[in-house]
């Protein structure tokens, strides 16, 4: 029975007992903080996985607001590749002394003082080093059984499936063919010893609603997102745009490459070789969601480790990595 | 993106929008051949919700002809998938218009999947059921409207699919949409859920009526299948149900605070309100309702706060508070229908861990009655669940829990059950009837079978509870009122302009909210003597010319129905 055409939304504010609506981003927000709730009443040893970036701010954000006015039942893990941008380390000591947060930092320092890179190595060895390897060992090492991730479905295809518990087998790895089956908000957490559940409390925000909530509730997050004159080097490429890439790393250069102002932000925050900026004015959040507004690029295009194969994000999920 | 920023729109007026946005989940089933994929990837194409360099990657692949797109592949995620054409998980998709946000749940539709497709029903609101018009209605479309109804998905729209296929006939469709009908009644009187279907004809693969209205089928006037998510209701319902609060964790900083950290299951709370405490039966009132935010005055489904009670009880993880006028079953022994999920068949006497709402408790099935045959509704003996079976079974536990059963609340009434051996997840279940225990509480008196509950209401009345507010000349009003009630609405009427209700402001909400929760339809009346009539319920309000009186009544039945306050159309007097 279709409806009736003279059906329509309110002309006039509802009447004050009419049954209130909840917006999108509360009812993503009520969800995160059930899940933050249950892992952290459910697991002996959870952590959550800080990455510095504005997903992972609006993750730390939720976790005040799940345990209020109790202190967030659990530390805060940085993975540093020692490739992360100087601004992002500052902003995450600042961070985690507001919050009154314990922080660990990892590095797989072996590999780091080997010189490993992703240029000497491909992407794909660098990562799996510094970033996989890096994180299983911290894992292992704290004895963590659960460990919160600020990855979102919309963000890849493989992503897409992931459930809000990953389970993961004792040398850390996803298999996408035998994946718990997650009914209703009624999340499975028993593991054997060994076992471990990686935990996406933002499984179903999208990047706008990331920024939305940003904007809405004044969340604090690293400088490099906001449009500046930033040295960068220009690299042509075979799309026709340009590449910019943050003047960071010494090695990044090619031959006769030099650095050039340009005014640029970053979309997303990985590690500084890898992440490739974009020209932009973008200043304020509004700003960043009006420019989101009339992207025609998904944020993950200016990454390097989605791409190196195909299916890439999931052969490197498959083998540990978040 | 661009089409969502209108160019006479700034920011500012397009972030005011988007906090009024709602959220709409709804799952989708399909397989390889009916074009679900290609139907999805259509809708997340034409509401310019993928990415250049997304549809870049995808671009001269896929098995459809030179120069189209082949929009299986923006969703088709796994290696797995890509290399054998089909889709093996469930999984989530998000994309979003003007007026509303969208999740979907998007599961294959093999009876080796049904599982997957009880995953992706368990969190919608609706379920979009695919069929090919050039095939007619198939196992997969029963087995699942079979699903949705099971897992109590209120709203169902089939799309019947490629009728580019077909020559774009009419008479197809509606052989179909017969057919189809007569199936949900069939699974409806089996499941004790009905539905509320809509048909829509559409071409997945040209985009007839999927996002815009189609010229190709001019005999079909209804809207288009995106016009009919964005009008779906979403799930208000649980607003209005008896407050439901699993606590999920006690939150003690210090010495001078302890708070009960939850989601709102259903209903609503205020400070003031009393509630008692499951399964011991103690009560308390609220006194504070927290957040990070600041106390609220009202909290309701599903808000994540912390509750500050009055008094000092103890209370732990996976005790539930419930509002003490309407209060939950405490049972050891449940009834419920299984959906079985995992490779080692259900064995009777086997350990299982049953987790329901926030707790987990040790449970034994203790009899098979009997399992359904999808593809004929028949009720077979059987000593065993395989994966992919359906059944209903007895279930003895080993401590009380407080429960509703799942057709009054879908949270409360839900369970899973988790090999105590392997942890796997290997059911979902649904309760269908529980026999309640004596609690300790001294306040706390259950009879055999609990008391009346607003499910068993609702099922007699053929509505669930709410309030319509309308205005007019009084002999329309009459009129209104005289037609509910011949349809069999069980409804009060109350005038709005009472001197009482004037004397007490806020005394007017009270007594509606009241008859609300108790299911009555509060029908809140102003007699003026204008030419208009205005209706309102729930969010949803019409105005209509009050000297077309017959169009006027069906008008407001209407609205009823679409605010999805009626179990059926034919209870709506439709």
């Amino acid at each position: 029975m279709p409806v009736a055409e003279s059906v329509s939304p309110p002309s006039t504010p509802a009447s004050a007992f009419a049954p209130q609506r909840l917006s999108h981003l509360r009812l993503l927000e009520a969800e995160s903080i059930h899940i933050l709730r249950e892992v952290a009443s459910e697991f002996e040893r959870p952590v959550m996985l800080y990455s510095i970036g504005k997903d992972s701010s609006v993750m730390l954000r939720l976790a005040q607001k799940a345990f209020y006015p109790a202190p967030i039942p659990f530390p805060l893990l940085h993975v540093d590749t020692g490739f992360k941008f100087a601004e992002m380390l500052t902003f995450r000591d600042e961070m985690a002394r507001l919050v009154g947060a314990e922080l660990l930092v990892w590095r797989n320092e072996a590999a780091i003082a080997a010189g490993t890179n992703p240029i000497v190595l491909d992407t794909k060895r660098c990562c799996g080093l510094l970033k996989t390897q890096a994180l299983l060992d911290a894992l292992r090492h704290y004895n963590f059984d659960a460990a919160f991730g600020g990855a979102r479905r919309d963000e890849e295809k493989s992503r897409a499936k992931e459930r809000i518990y990953s389970f993961r087998d004792s040398a850390g790895q996803w298999d996408p063919k035998n994946q718990r089956p997650e009914l209703w908000n009624l999340y499975n957490a028993r593991i054997h010893p060994g076992e471990s559940i990686r935990v996406f409390p933002l499984s179903n925000w999208t990047e706008m609603d990331v920024w939305q909530y940003i904007h809405e509730e004044n969340i604090p997050v690293v400088d490099l997102y906001f449009a500046k004159e930033r040295p960068m080097y220009v690299r042509p490429m075979s799309t026709g745009q340009d590449a910019l890439l943050p003047v960071e790393q010494a090695f990044v250069a090619r031959k006769g490459e030099q650095p050039q102002m340009i005014k640029s932000r970053l979309r997303s925050l990985g590690c500084s070789p890898c992440t490739g900026a974009i020209r932009s004015d973008a200043d304020t959040i509004p700003a960043i969601i009006a420019e989101l507004l009339s992207f025609r690029s998904s944020e993950r295009a200016n990454r390097a480790i989605d791409h190196d194969q195909e299916g890439s994000m999931e052969l490197k999920k498959r083998e540990g990595y978040f | 993106m661009a089409a969502l920023l209108a160019p006479s729109l700034s920011v500012g007026e397009f972030l005011a929008e988007e906090r009024e946005k709602d959220l709409l989940r709804f799952s989708t089933a399909g397989s390889v051949d009916d074009g679900k994929s290609t139907l999805i990837g259509r809708l997340l194409y034409d509401t310019q919700s993928v990415y250049e360099d997304q549809v870049r990657s995808i671009e001269g692949k896929g098995t459809t002809a030179p120069g189209q797109i082949d929009f299986a592949l923006l969703t088709d995620g796994l290696r797995a998938e890509r290399e054998q054409g089909i889709t093996i998980d469930v999984a989530y998709r998000y994309f979003s218009t003007p007026r509303r946000k969208f999740i979907i749940a998007d599961t294959p539709g093999h009876e080796q999947y049904t599982r997957n497709m009880a995953t992706g029903a368990s969190t919608a609101d609706a379920a979009v059921v695919l069929i090919d018009a050039s095939k007619g209605v198939l196992i997969q479309s029963r087995r699942h409207a079979y699903i949705a109804s099971l897992l109590r998905v209120r709203h169902v729209i089939v799309a019947v699919n490629k009728m580019d296929l077909i020559g774009y006939g009419e008479a197809v469709f509606r052989a179909i949409e017969l057919d189809f009908t007569s199936v949900l009644n069939q699974i409806a009187a089996d499941t004790g859920t009905p539905v509320e279907v809509r048909f829509v004809p559409v071409s997945a693969l040209v985009g007839d009526n999927i996002v815009h209205r189609s010229n190709a089928m001019r005999w079909y006037t209804g809207p288009s299948l995106l016009a009919l998510l964005e009008s779906l209701p979403s799930a208000l319902e649980t607003r209005t149900a008896p407050f439901r609060f699993p606590v999920q964790r006690v939150l003690r900083p210090d010495h001078t605070f302890r708070g009960f950290a939850g989601q709102v299951a259903s209903g609503t709370v205020r400070p003031g309100d009393k509630i008692t405490v499951l399964p011991s039966g103690r009560s308390a009132e609220v006194a504070r309702i927290v957040t990070f935010d600041g106390d609220l005055d009202e909290a309701l489904a599903p808000q994540s706060v912390t509750l500050v009670l009055d008094r000092e009880l103890d209370i732990s993880r996976g005790d539930l508070l419930v509002s003490s006028r309407a209060q939950a079953v405490v049972a050891k022994r449940i009834q419920a229908a299984l959906v079985w999920m995992d490779s080692r068949p259900l064995q009777r006497n086997r350990r299982y861990l049953l987790k329901h709402t926030s707790q987990t408790v040790p449970a034994f099935v203790s009899a098979i009655k009997h399992r359904t045959n999808i593809g004929t509704l028949a009720h077979e003996a059987a000593d065993m669940l395989e994966m992919n079976g359906i059944g209903v079974v007895s279930i003895d536990l080993l401590r009380p829990i407080a429960l509703d059963l799942y057709r009054e609340n879908r949270s409360t009434g839900a369970f899973i059950l988790i090999d105590a051996e392997t942890n796997s997840t290997v059911a979902a279940g649904m309760i269908t009837a529980a026999k309640a225990v004596a609690a300790a509480g001294d306040h706390f008196h259950a009879d055999a079978w609990g008391p009346v509950t607003a499910g068993e209401r609702e099922a007699r009345w053929g509505h669930r509870g709410a309030i319509l507010e309308v205005s007019g000349p009084v002999e329309l009003l009459d009129s209104i009122e005289r037609s509910l009630f011949s349809a069999g609405v069980v409804s009060v009427r109350i005038e709005a302009d009472d001197e009482t209700f004037l004397l007490h402001p806020g005394l007017l909400e009270i007594v509606t909210r009241s008859q609300l929760q108790s299911g009555l339809l509060a029908l809140v009346v102003k007699a003026n003597e204008g030419g208009a009539l205005l209706a309102r319920t729930e969010g949803q309000e019409i105005t209509l010319d009050a000297n077309d009186p017959i169009r006027a009544v069906s008008a407001v039945h209407q609205l009823l129905h679409s605010a999805g306050i009626f179990i059926s159309s034919e209870r709506a007097g439709l």
